[in-house]
């Protein structure tokens, strides 16, 4: 297995979704290419500081706002 | 000896009666869900449109839609899915009519290959959260998102940020599963690269 081969292989890596036989030769490729590793290793982390950090969070304000614009315009569909 | 859940016995999602409840002319059903949703409604179209006052009209257009179709939803899917796969439609939508990137169908972005052949090969450390304080840190992701093309920040979005599954971000986005992959691993991947020139390790003696 190259590197190629190993990268079109990482979504299902990720998901544990890789068949046993395969998973043998990615586990043989990650212990011998420390540049895959890494890619392994800062891609787990992108993914994880993605999802440890809530970029567009809506503030109480705006979601009551939201809310009660939404449910008008519902109420307002129902009654025409 | 531990239960075993046998086929045909899988838990009705709750989502369901909600949604017969508010087809009948329940409003405080269809409330329940509004309120169950909107936060992954606005934080989906924000990632998409990339700008908070387009967000906060999808997430009302979304839910209105919704009302309105509230008939054709079948319920082969989840109605949280079939609610994102509303609201990464009208956000397309509203990036078509903004203009602001060349690139904004589901289909256009598969040319982009820039970024997803890893080059930085350096470890990260260990926690980039320590590094920055968090409005630093939002920043960097903020500004790092907003360079991938649409279609791969949608499904990183769906896949990543909300935590779809494969099968049903392909089902919000009318996308086969192998496309769902191929686009997830490539928008990891620019993501990766673009991050490491803030998270990677220095080595002794260069400049923090």
């Amino acid at each position: 297995m190259n590197c190629t081969d190993f990268l079109s292989q990482l979504t299902d890596y990720f998901d544990g979704h890789i068949p046993a036989d395969l998973l043998v030769e990615v586990r043989a490729h990650l212990a011998e290419c420390h540049h895959c590793e890494v890619v392994v290793n800062t891609t787990r982390q992108t993914i994880e500081v993605y999802r440890g950090n809530e970029i567009y969070e809506i503030s109480d304000d705006l979601r009551e706002r939201l809310h009660s614009a939404i449910m008008t315009k519902c109420l307002e569909k129902k009654r025409a | 000896m531990p239960a075993i859940q046998s086929p045909g016995t899988e838990e009705i999602h709750p989502d369901v009666a909600l949604v017969a409840r508010a087809r009948e002319g329940d409003t405080a059903a269809f409330e329940q869900l509004v309120r169950q949703y909107e936060r992954q409604i606005f934080r989906v179209a924000q990632h998409i449109t990339q700008n908070r006052e387009d967000a906060e009209d999808i997430t009302q257009d979304t839910f209105l839609k919704a009302y309105e179709k509230l008939e054709q939803f079948q319920g082969n899917s989840k109605f949280s899915t079939w609610l994102v796969r509303i609201a990464v439609n009208e956000s397309l939508m509203r990036l078509r009519k903004r203009k602001t990137s060349k690139t904004v169908s589901m289909d256009e972005d598969v040319q982009t290959d820039e970024g997803s052949i890893p080059r930085d090969f350096a470890e990260w450390r260990p926690n980039p959260e320590q590094i920055f304080d968090q409005n630093e840190l939002n920043d960097i992701l903020k500004r790092t998102i907003q360079g991938l093309p649409p279609g791969f920040r949608t499904v990183f979005t769906l896949r990543d940020i909300e935590n779809l599954s494969t099968e049903e971000t392909a089902e919000a986005l009318g996308l086969s599963i192998p496309a769902v992959k191929s686009r997830l691993l490539r928008a990891r991947l620019q993501l990766r690269e673009r991050l490491s020139r803030y998270f990677r390790q220095r080595k002794e003696g260069q400049p923090a």
